[in-house]
């Protein structure tokens, strides 16, 4: 569905994504693990033509997409939950929420975006009792499921979630997880989960990716990289001692 | 939402019996400045309140307009209302190609580009003496028509401007309401968000900037007409400044409010007139003031005191009951 060729994408003169490639089935959650300034963020933004790749190929169901503008690619179905959620704090949940389906209302789908507003109170409750509030007074995880739901408005065939996990309680995070697994069961999205938290991220995804100083270092199924001794060493971490004198 | 057209269409009445009142012709003409200035606060609101783009050259605009429209009918013998669609026209395009280079620009960089731009139409209003006449400005403009209808006195002109002033709040309204007006708020928010949203963010400000470009220069075609002289001190920096401090007194984002703040500042120097040589320090203290106590402007003070009065009585029906 989605494959990346040999991407190469610099801020200046820094070079952020060196060579990555990376690939998607239709329906698979992808989790990319890696430390701080690995590039993950970088590969999300370079996905979504926020900072666009200078060198590589992308193809989205078998489109090359690389030098399209960033609402040609919403458009064909790729939506971002950026990385500290982003929510528009000065404007309702509701107003937020509208927003994400903002290309839509283009070709005059009111009653379509209305029933998937419905969709999204469905899914997070509490986003419905707070329609009418400013998105800036909820709480961190309540903007969240703002920021997923805001998304989800585009109807996109793969989501791309930049730290989801990101300063929020281990119970909220379960639960945002549930959702993300619960929307791949119910309407077949496929999901690129970036995460810190690569155990509770590798649990929940079938593949994953790992990301070292901009370059690929390892990739392979979910269980087999949680068993894996560096990945253990270096992100879930257990300290050397245990791993390699045992 | 429904409160905000209610609330129109309550101004608009109100806006249309004012002369009924007030018969006096100094007045009036207060009242004719009042509707240009709302003209050119709303149409900066649009950019500044709703997009948060900055501009420190709207008199630019207004200077162009005025100019455009004023040197076509007295040099050339245009028709006037064919001139306004000239210049409006003309300063859109204009403001189509600055935006695109210049609206890549934030914040501190945005305003040194517009003040520059702003700087550049004044010196340039100064030294074609051949086309503007100069410092000592432009005469013989002629008014407007429609049919055998001649707009020259302080009541025809007062009708005709605000006719235009409302016409220009209800579109800013309905745009304001509208997903764009919602694209345009999360731009100011954040402008990546709204880009991952799928909201051409770039395209979107630089055609905000050109909408609100040509109403300023419809409103400087009106004030061309209308004054049927023009001088470049009008278009001046000062002007800009003065645009930017009325949509800020009277509330960002607040339609309603560069209304209020329109009116302030046009009526204030005219009552200040009564303390003479101290009318710049009371001016400003007065913005002060304001600014500290209002921080949503005139607009969020309105809204606020109504809730505050509504309180009130639903207590003392209260008390009553009890």
């Amino acid at each position: 569905m989605l494959r990346l060729k040999n991407i190469n994408t610099y801020y200046g003169q820094v070079h952020a994504l060196r060579n990555v490639s990376l690939h998607l089935a239709k329906g698979e959650i992808v989790t990319l693990i890696g430390a701080n300034g690995a590039g993950k963020t970088s590969l999300l933004n370079t996905l979504s033509a926020i900072t666009p790749a200078r060198s590589g190929e992308i193809h989205f169901q078998g489109e090359g997409i690389g030098t399209l503008p960033p609402d040609r690619i919403v458009e064909l179905g790729i939506s971002h939950v950026p990385e500290g959620r982003q929510v528009f704090k000065p404007l309702s949940v509701e107003d937020n929420l509208e927003l994400g389906a903002y290309l839509r209302y283009r070709k005059k789908e009111k009653i379509a975006i209305r029933q998937d507003l419905e969709m999204i109170y469905e899914l997070f409750p509490r986003l419905r009792e707070r329609r009418k509030q400013m998105a800036g007074t909820l709480s961190g995880g309540e903007q969240q499921m703002l920021a997923i739901g805001r998304a989800l408005m585009a109807r996109p065939k793969l989501l791309l979630l930049d730290e989801p996990s990101m300063g929020l309680a281990p119970l909220v995070v379960q639960e945002i997880f549930r959702v993300i697994e619960n929307l791949r069961r119910e309407k077949g999205t496929t999901v690129l989960l970036v995460e810190q938290n690569a155990k509770a991220a590798l649990a929940l995804a079938d593949r994953g990716y790992v990301l070292e100083t901009g370059k690929m270092i390892l990739e392979g199924v979910a269980s087999e990289l949680l068993e894996n001794r560096e990945v253990q060493r270096a992100y879930l971490g257990k300290e050397k001692k245990e791993i390699w004198e045992r | 939402m429904k409160r905000d057209y209610l609330l129109f269409i309550l101004f608009a009445l109100l806006v249309y019996a004012v002369p009924t009142f007030f018969k006096g012709g100094y007045l009036l003409n207060v009242l004719v400045f009042m509707g240009i200035n709302t003209m050119l606060a709303v149409a900066l609101n649009l950019l500044l309140g709703f997009a948060g783009q900055i501009s420190l050259g709207h008199a630019s605009f207004f200077g162009l307009g005025a100019y455009c429209s004023g040197i076509l009918t007295a040099t050339y013998g245009f028709n006037p209302w064919l001139t306004m669609v000239i210049a409006a026209a003309g300063v859109g395009l204009l403001a189509f190609g600055l935006g695109f280079p210049i609206l890549k620009l934030k914040g501190h960089y945005l305003a040194m580009a517009t003040l520059g731009f702003g700087i550049i139409v004044y010196i340039v209003l100064n030294e074609t003496v051949a086309l503007t006449g100069g410092p000592s400005g432009l005469s013989g403009i002629p008014n407007l028509k429609i049919g055998t209808l001649l707009f020259d006195g302080d009541l025809k002109n007062y009708y005709l401007i605000w006719t235009f002033a409302l016409v220009t709040m209800l579109l800013s309204i309905n745009l304001a309401h509208s997903r764009i007006g919602r694209a345009l708020r999360a731009i100011h928010d954040s402008e990546v968000a709204s880009r991952v949203m799928g909201v051409n963010a770039r395209l979107l400000k630089v055609q905000i900037f050109s909408l609100s470009a040509v109403i300023s220069a419809v409103a400087g075609g009106l004030y061309a007409h209308t004054m049927s002289f023009i001088s470049p001190a009008s278009f001046g920096f000062n002007f800009s400044v003065e645009l930017v401090t009325m949509v800020v007194i009277g509330g960002l984002g607040s339609i309603f409010g560069s209304f209020l703040g329109a009116a302030l500042l046009t009526i204030l120097p005219e009552l200040l007139r009564v303390v003479q040589d101290y009318d710049i320090v009371v001016y400003g203290l007065l913005l002060i003031v304001m600014t500290m106590y209002m921080p949503k402007g005139l607009a969020g003070g309105v809204a606020a005191c109504w809730r505050l009065l509504r309180s009130k009585k639903v207590k003392a029906v209260e008390n009553a009951q009890g």
